[in-house]
């Protein structure tokens, strides 16, 4: 430690050093994304096939006996599990995860579609949830142990301890059906949809497609459909966030060069917000990509709750409606997102700090 | 060693020369972290037990408590009537499907402790196993293990449940088995989190000089796993079975929210009746989405607190230090 210390710093011989280390790293980083994806695939589809096929457990009851064994024959569900599951990797290698059993359709086409809902979705309530739980974090951390801590912390575990679908109906009752300021459901209002169905190449982004249009009364309707939502998913988000934020920042704020910076006559909003918060963020970081998954999971039960027609809503749906070949392909897909945005977590803190590379 | 200006001890203190054994309420993992807490987390972690033990005794005593059976339409004959806002006979209102909302809410407290308490103990069970033989066999199998139990952790939990209740009932439920599919669904997503706390240490206490000399006189491996091994890797579990109860709780929830827990006839679920209540609030039936939900809150709240301020005690850099002049 002490040896590293002294160590001449040459900056042309670190700066390569960290170039080609950051390069490999990315390298083995990317390569590690598709046994992770592999392993939920393959469990996803060993899990689902184990206890019947999906043809049996949509129709079983309301085709006659002959007539499902015939279709099952025909989507070659008799077939040995494991030549199955080498068609169904070669099939998910060139992008089709079949056919839904319930209304025919491409599962690849229902994710497109529906995707963007749920990205538009997502975006928001990451937006609320940064621009709640940053400032309020950084208080609570300087205020550690203080009233404002105290309160805020418990909003924190408040915010995590009420499921999001239960935020949701609270705020379905009073802002939209009690106070009547923002529509109970949905992602626009008829009249918007309408405009937009004109609309060719439509991205599935609302706002933008809105903004396409360039008529004020569809933006205004679509982003006043999103509010309810986005602050549903986006509180329970802020929540976790908060919690992070407090945590790590109340470690960096103790350490000495924040006492010596205080020395040196740096006003406390600097120390907190750039001193302490800066270090602090690569935890934080890491710890906000792994909630990714929580924020999907998060955006199913939300979509459900306000009709927001996502990917989640479509999943809730096909759940009712026992398709498991679209269960298994949104779930798939799900896993492939959470992987993916993992790998760019982890570069991305690999940049901030080289110390993460190992 | 420190301090070379020891009085000699007299012969009656050297006599005295087994440690003396900490008591029960010392080695209680709960009860010494309170003992330990001040102020604000002191707080924290006495709401959080009441809040619990309240949860406790109200699942346990449902049936006394409860006015009505959970999928009770009417009494004396007389129906209840659907959605009827709250009344004498119906302290709560009542349902869509015309149930006492009071009668579920109590009853749900049941079916939510029992969900939690057999998904943690499966999960625990199967993820000390596999973390104990994992961390201290090593090889292979530990690297498999550690990549399986890597990628299901980042997964959504919520997505991996409707993955598990489906394969266990094909999302329909019966009655006790409603509740077992629903809480084994949620113990595959808690396995990989007590796999990994439990090899962790098991990999710390496992290069030991005790572990070693233990294997050079010959104790069975066995017994080396279980009363050298396992019984110094379990210091971070109270944390992370609190934390995880309240998961299950919201796991739960979510799967009957999307109405793939338990069937309503089988046993009250919060989860499930708020998913019901949907369609009622944009009509501004309140009482039958309130209730459930709040109940949930509650008992997620109460556990939490306990895990959060066991977490803050168990971590040095976040523990409130007492006064100096209080008792150490």
């Amino acid at each position: 430690m002490a040896v590293d210390a002294l160590a001449p710093d040459l900056p042309a011989a670190r700066t390569t050093s960290a170039g080609s280390g950051l390069w490999r790293y990315i390298l083995i980083r990317l390569v590690l994304i598709i046994p992770t994806v592999l392993i939920l695939v393959t469990l996803v589809f060993f899990l689902m096939r184990v206890t019947g096929d999906p043809i049996t457990a949509a129709l079983g009851g309301r085709l006659p006996a002959a007539q499902l064994a015939e279709r099952v024959h025909q989507a070659g569900y008799d077939q040995p599990i494991l030549l199955q599951y080498v068609q169904y990797l070669g099939n998910l290698v060139r992008g089709d995860l079949g056919m839904t059993i319930t209304d025919n359709r491409p599962v690849v086409g229902i994710l497109l579609q529906y995707g963007s809902a749920t990205l538009e979705l997502a975006i928001y309530a990451l937006i609320v949830a940064f621009a709640v739980s940053i400032p309020l974090g950084l208080v609570a951390a300087y205020r550690r142990d203080k009233w404002q801590d105290a309160t805020l912390r418990i909003m924190a575990i408040l915010a995590y301890a009420t499921p999001i679908f239960f935020v949701g109906l609270l705020l379905k009752l009073l802002f939209s059906v009690w106070l009547g300021w923002f529509p109970v459901s949905g992602r626009a209002g008829t009249r918007t949809e309408l405009l937009m169905s004109g609309i060719d190449t439509p991205t599935g982004i609302y706002l933008l497609d809105a903004i396409r249009l360039g008529n004020a009364d569809a933006i205004g309707d679509v982003l006043w459909h999103a509010v309810l939502p986005a602050v549903a998913l986006g509180l329970l988000t802020a929540g976790v966030f908060l919690r992070l934020i407090r945590t790590n920042v109340i470690g960096t704020l103790g350490q000495q060069y924040v006492t010596s910076g205080r020395s040196r006559g740096v006003s406390e909003y600097r120390l907190v917000t750039k001193h302490a918060f800066r270090p602090a963020l690569i935890p934080i970081i890491t710890v906000m990509g792994l909630q990714i998954a929580m924020l999907l999971a998060g955006a199913v039960l939300t979509e459900t709750t306000f009709e927001w027609k996502g990917i989640g809503f479509m999943l809730a749906e096909y759940l009712k409606a026992r398709d498991f070949v679209a269960v298994q392909g949104i779930v798939v897909m799900i896993a492939v997102i959470v992987a993916v945005t993992n790998f760019i977590v982890d570069i991305v803190a690999a940049m901030i700090d080289p110390r993460v590379r190992y | 060693m420190i301090d070379r200006n020891l009085p000699t001890p007299s012969t009656e203190t050297l006599a005295v020369g087994t440690p003396r054994k900490r008591r029960l309420s010392e080695r209680l993992p709960v009860l010494s972290q309170l003992r330990q807490s001040v102020g604000l987390q002191r707080g924290m972690l006495i709401t959080g037990l009441a809040i619990t033990l309240f949860f406790v005794v109200i699942a346990v005593l449902a049936p006394l408590i409860a006015p009505y059976s959970w999928a009770q339409q009417a009494v004396d004959g007389q129906k209840f009537g659907t959605q009827q806002p709250p009344s004498a006979t119906n302290l709560l209102g009542t349902t869509v499907s015309g149930f006492d909302v009071l009668s579920r809410v109590i009853w749900g407290a049941q079916t939510a402790l029992l969900v939690i308490v057999a998904a943690i103990a499966c999960s625990i069970f199967i993820g000390i196993l596999l973390g104990l033989i994992s961390g201290y066999f090593g090889g292979w199998l530990d690297r498999v293990l550690v990549v399986v139990a890597d990628a299901i952790y980042a997964f959504p939990s919520l997505l991996l449940a409707i993955v598990m209740s489906i394969v266990i009932s094909r999302g329909q439920s019966s009655l006790g088995a409603g509740v077992m599919a629903t809480a084994l669904s949620i113990t595959v997503v808690f396995v990989p989190q007590y796999f990994r706390v439990i090899r962790a240490e098991v990999v710390r206490v496992r290069a030991e000089p005790f572990v070693e000399s233990a294997k050079v006189i010959g104790v069975p491996t066995g017994r080396i796993l279980i009363r050298h091994v396992l019984r110094n890797s379990t210091r971070s579990l109270p944390v992370v079975i609190t934390l995880n109860a309240s998961e299950a709780l919201l796991t739960l929830a979510g799967l009957g929210f999307l109405g793939f827990g338990i069937e309503a006839t089988a046993a009250a679920e919060w989860g499930y009746d708020l998913n019901r209540s949907v369609a009622d609030v944009t009509s501004g039936i309140w009482w039958t989405s309130i209730f459930p939900g709040l109940a949930i809150v509650l008992v997620v709240l109460g556990i939490t607190l306990v895990g959060e301020s066991l977490n803050d005690l168990s971590d040095p850099r976040l523990r409130t230090r007492r006064r100096a002049g209080g008792a150490s």
